[in-house]
């Protein structure tokens, strides 16, 4: 059953950066955007499980730190011509608090 | 409110690469209409010579097809020919009445195909070479008759009659001129290229003049006769003998024309509300036949209708490549050459390769090729970039050097390539990969076969082959940006020299005010700007700039480098590769206590720790007590050295020390790309000094300093640089070299490309003969280098905690 989890305050996520959340279903990359939005991926890239926690982000994309494949943060889709997706978790700010259902 | 409309007349490759450019920029600016004559949805004419050779079918060669304008919103008549333009009103009425008002027009209307003004020119059978239709006509032809006449050997001709041979015609080309492609070749190149097209079977009639086209009993042409009374018989005839812009819409509407459509700068033509780009227009006097200019019109015409205002069209310099399979030939510029100029040939008749550069001024300006045009690109590059070749005058004709590429078995020339040969080694794309997605995907960029192929998007050293592949491609399409020129990345249209000089001019020190004021596109940018920008703001202001840690890369921003797994390797920085016995112990304990799987020794010369999870990091590092070796940074990396006089019984300089202090001397140095170095202690060079970026040779008087080596995806052998005596010298003169490159090397630009595009002399006189600015230079990278850190210390003391700590749930 999916459960929202607060997991940081957003200030513990840096402006066009990302943290790694550890979960039993494995490892989740949770970003913020340079507008404070907060998206959450598992952190495995669809091409070679690169961890997408450790790309850079822009916009609401980041690009995978091992062969520069580019993800959208808000849907999980590779962007084209490259195809694949990267599982999506609900994110949800309250206040300067971050909540991830998982 | 409602959006302005914009009406597009003509529904032709410029016209609609102007549209794809607007919406690129501006997508919801206008309501957007567009007329086209022909039936089908915009494709690309260029491909028409394969499809007429059956090389591709017309459905291969669509660019556009109907969803792409229903997606973006784009009203299409198609079939319907606009004959009158209101413009006091201000709306367009095509020939079955259809009218579309409109705010702003772009006419791209092209051109018409010139019909040779002799009697018997409209007889059924006698067509021009232009679109779709006449392709088709072509094609059924073939099916039928069995005599073709092309009249005109230019390239559109020539590729005609190609083709009607492929198809099993018998086909003569009638030429007024005195050789083939008179406007391309000079008459060496242009006899080859009748030799090489007579061997494959095609017939020609040289200096010809064309008296009537002859019906024959059907009503149907039959035969040509010439002026000097010679008549051969004629089953389908194809005019090939120019085109001439289509201005009787823009005339009857009063719109000043002059051989073509006038137009600015802007592509604005004399009415402010009519703008106008592609075959149907004179810019300064000129009308484009080639896709490659008009595609520069539609770039600058769609940021002038979007509003934004930046930009000016200023002509384009073009080069020409035949799309018959297996004729190489390649010319650009000017290759006829005047008494101004001189010129390097090397005619080898009977290996059929001629080549002719013309040169003015020390600089390229223009050039044919033909049986080996593998270096067509290169050559149209230095031109374009108007570089002064004197310092490579001497093997210039031999092409670009690609000795020392690695990756694609050798090849330097993607004409003799198999399709099944592999061209990226990197990541496995062959030839035939690449072609097909050229042609499939209408590409027309390097970048677009980075995208969609991936090749040349890794290491990038076939980026040669694929240029030369996408030139045979599309021919004369292809047309490479000035180096100095080339964007930053696909976030922005300014080159790096421009950041540059913006940041430096406008005093910038944040990525987020150079993103305003040089009009990014994207809100934050991408992994291609960001750590540009970065280093272009640390580079230039060094005391006021702050590093931004989201704008580098996971290696410099971790100081470590990521591998497959997601887990890091460390190198801890050994002194000119010397270490010691306590090193080495504690080394061996922390690999012991954190379990590394593997224990490298690197080609710098220390000791490589694999498989290191992030979370451990900060603890290696406190444990090794080492400082960081930077092996994850466009920085310094190592100062490789030999034993030298230390030990070694030839030895004539002491190589370790002189590399230990160059090293210390350099410790956190950020630059454009990877830093390497090498000392040797004699002319052995065990220390391999010249394959690196600064490479020192100890001699009995003293040291010799070489530049610009590299040992990687291109083995570049350094070039001599200064002789020195002491190793104060030896620092201040590798130091100011660095700094220069420092101070102008693009970003991911190695030490090898800074100098093939700055030229050995631009650094030699910045740096051996200005005593001067040796040492200013000297002094700022000193200066700069006085409170370098060690970045683990600074970790391990708490800086960036956040980024090795994982969170949980």
């Amino acid at each position: 059953m999916a459960d929202w989890k607060m997991i940081c305050k957003i200030e513990d996520i840096p402006q066009l950066g990302s943290r790694v959340v550890k979960s039993a279903e494995g490892d989740i990359a949770v970003f913020r955007t340079s507008s404070d939005e907060v998206f959450a991926l598992r952190d495995k890239c669809p091409h070679k499980a690169g961890p997408l926690s450790q790309g850079l982000v822009h916009g609401t994309q980041v690009t995978c730190p091992l062969h520069g494949w580019k993800l959208h943060l808000d849907t999980g889709e590779v962007v084209a011509p490259d195809v694949g997706c990267s599982r999506r978790y609900p994110t949800r700010v309250d206040g300067d608090t971050v909540f991830l259902e998982i | 409110m409602s959006k302005p409309k914009l009406v597009m007349v003509g529904n032709g490759m410029a016209g609609v690469r102007t549209l794809e450019e607007l919406l690129k920029i501006s997508p919801d600016h206008y309501d957007i209409t567009v007329f086209g004559a022909e039936p089908h949805p915009n494709y690309n004419r260029i491909l028409l010579s394969p499809v007429l050779a059956g090389e591709m079918t017309v459905q291969d060669i669509i660019l556009n097809d109907h969803s792409w304008y229903a997606e973006k919103g784009i009203k299409l008549h198609l079939g319907k020919t606009v004959t009158k333009i209101d413009r006091v009103k201000r709306r367009v009425i095509a020939a079955d009445g259809t009218e579309e008002p409109y705010d702003r027009l772009l006419l791209a209307t092209g051109s018409n195909p010139f019909m040779l003004p002799v009697p018997g020119n409209e007889l059924p059978g006698v067509i021009s070479y232009r679109d779709i239709k006449d392709t088709d006509e072509m094609i059924e032809a073939a099916k039928l008759y069995s005599h073709a006449v092309v009249i005109g050997g230019g390239l559109l001709g020539l590729e005609a009659a190609n083709g009607l041979k492929q198809r099993g015609m018998d086909v003569t080309v009638v030429h007024g001129a005195g050789w083939l492609l008179e406007r391309q070749l000079d008459e060496t190149a242009g006899k080859m290229l009748q030799k090489s097209l007579e061997d494959r079977g095609l017939k020609f009639l040289i200096l010809k003049q064309t008296e009537m086209l002859v019906a024959g009993e059907s009503g149907r042409v039959a035969a040509i006769r010439f002026k000097d009374g010679m008549q051969i018989p004629a089953d389908l005839v194809v005019m090939a003998v120019g085109v001439r812009p289509n201005t009787a819409l823009a005339e009857s509407a009063g719109i000043y024309c002059n051989r073509g459509i006038v137009v600015n700068d802007t592509l604005q033509t004399f009415d402010p509300k009519i703008y106008a780009v592609g075959e149907c227009v004179t810019h300064r006097g000129i009308a484009y036949g080639l896709v490659a200019p008009l595609f520069e019109q539609g770039k600058v015409a769609a940021n002038h209708l979007a509003n934004f205002g930046i930009g000016r069209y200023t002509g384009s310099v073009t080069s020409t490549k035949l799309k018959v399979t297996g004729i190489d030939l390649f010319s650009a510029g000017d290759f006829t050459g005047n008494a101004d100029t001189e010129e390097i040939v090397l005619n080898d008749a009977a290996g059929g390769v001629y080549k002719k550069l013309v040169i003015k001024d020390n600089k390229l300006v223009g050039g044919v090729l033909y049986g080996d045009t593998a270096d067509g690109p290169w050559y149209f590059q230095l031109l374009r970039d108007g570089q002064d070749i004197h310092e490579i005058r001497d093997h210039l004709l031999f092409g670009q050097s690609h000795v020392g590429d690695v990756g694609h078995q050798g090849h330097s020339k993607a004409a003799a390539m198999a399709d099944s040969a592999e061209v990226c080694g990197c990541n496995g794309v062959s030839k035939g990969a690449i072609v097909k997605a050229i042609k499939e995907q209408g590409l027309f960029t390097l970048d677009g076969i980075k995208k969609y192929t991936k090749a040349s998007s890794s290491c990038g050293s076939c980026t040669g082959l694929c240029e030369q592949i996408l030139s045979a491609t599309i021919g004369g399409a292809y047309t490479p940006a000035a180096s100095n020129k080339k964007p930053v990345c696909s976030c922005t249209d300014h080159s790096h020299q421009e950041v540059r000089d913006a940041i430096r001019q406008q005093h910038l020190i944040k990525i987020a005010d150079i993103m305003r004021f040089m009009e990014w596109t994207t809100p934050d940018g991408c992994e291609k700007c960001r750590p540009a920008l970065n280093y272009y703001l640390i580079s230039t202001w060094p005391k006021e700039a702050k590093d931004d840690p989201r704008s580098r890369l996971i290696n410099e921003r971790a100081h470590a480098n990521i591998q497959k797994d997601g887990t890091f390797s460390v190198v801890p920085r050994m002194w000119g590769g010397v270490t010691t016995a306590a090193e080495l112990r504690r080394i061996a304990d922390v690999a012991e206590k954190y379990q590394v799987p593997t224990i490298k020794v690197t080609g710098g010369q220390r000791i490589d720790l694999l498989g290191i999870k992030k979370d451990d990091l900060i603890n290696v590092w406190k444990d090794l007590d080492m400082p960081s070796g930077h092996a994850y940074g466009k920085s310094i990396r190592t100062v490789k050295t030999c034993v030298g006089m230390e030990h070694c019984r030839f030895g004539t300089q002491l190589a370790m020390s002189m590399g230990i202090k160059l090293e210390k001397m350099l410790f956190d140095m950020y630059s454009p790309h990877k830093v390497k170095l090498a000392v040797s202690g004699c002319p052995r060079n065990c220390a391999e000094a010249g394959i690196k970026d600064v490479g020192v040779i100890g001699v009995e008087s003293g040291y010799e300093l070489y530049v610009g080596g590299n040992g990687g995806i291109k083995t570049e052998v350094a070039q001599f640089f200064v002789k020195v005596k002491s190793d104060e010298e030896v620092m201040e003169y590798a130091g100011a070299f660095l700094q220069l490159y420092r101070e102008e090397g693009f970003y991911l630009e190695r030490t090898c490309h800074y100098l093939e595009r700055v030229g050995l002399d631009h650094a030699k006189n910045k740096v051996v003969e200005d005593d001067e600015n040796r040492k200013a230079l000297y002094a700022r990278l000193l200066a700069e280098l006085k409170d370098a850190k060690d970045p683990w210390a600074e970790r391990i003391a708490g800086v960036e905690k956040q980024e090795y700590e994982a969170l949980s749930v």
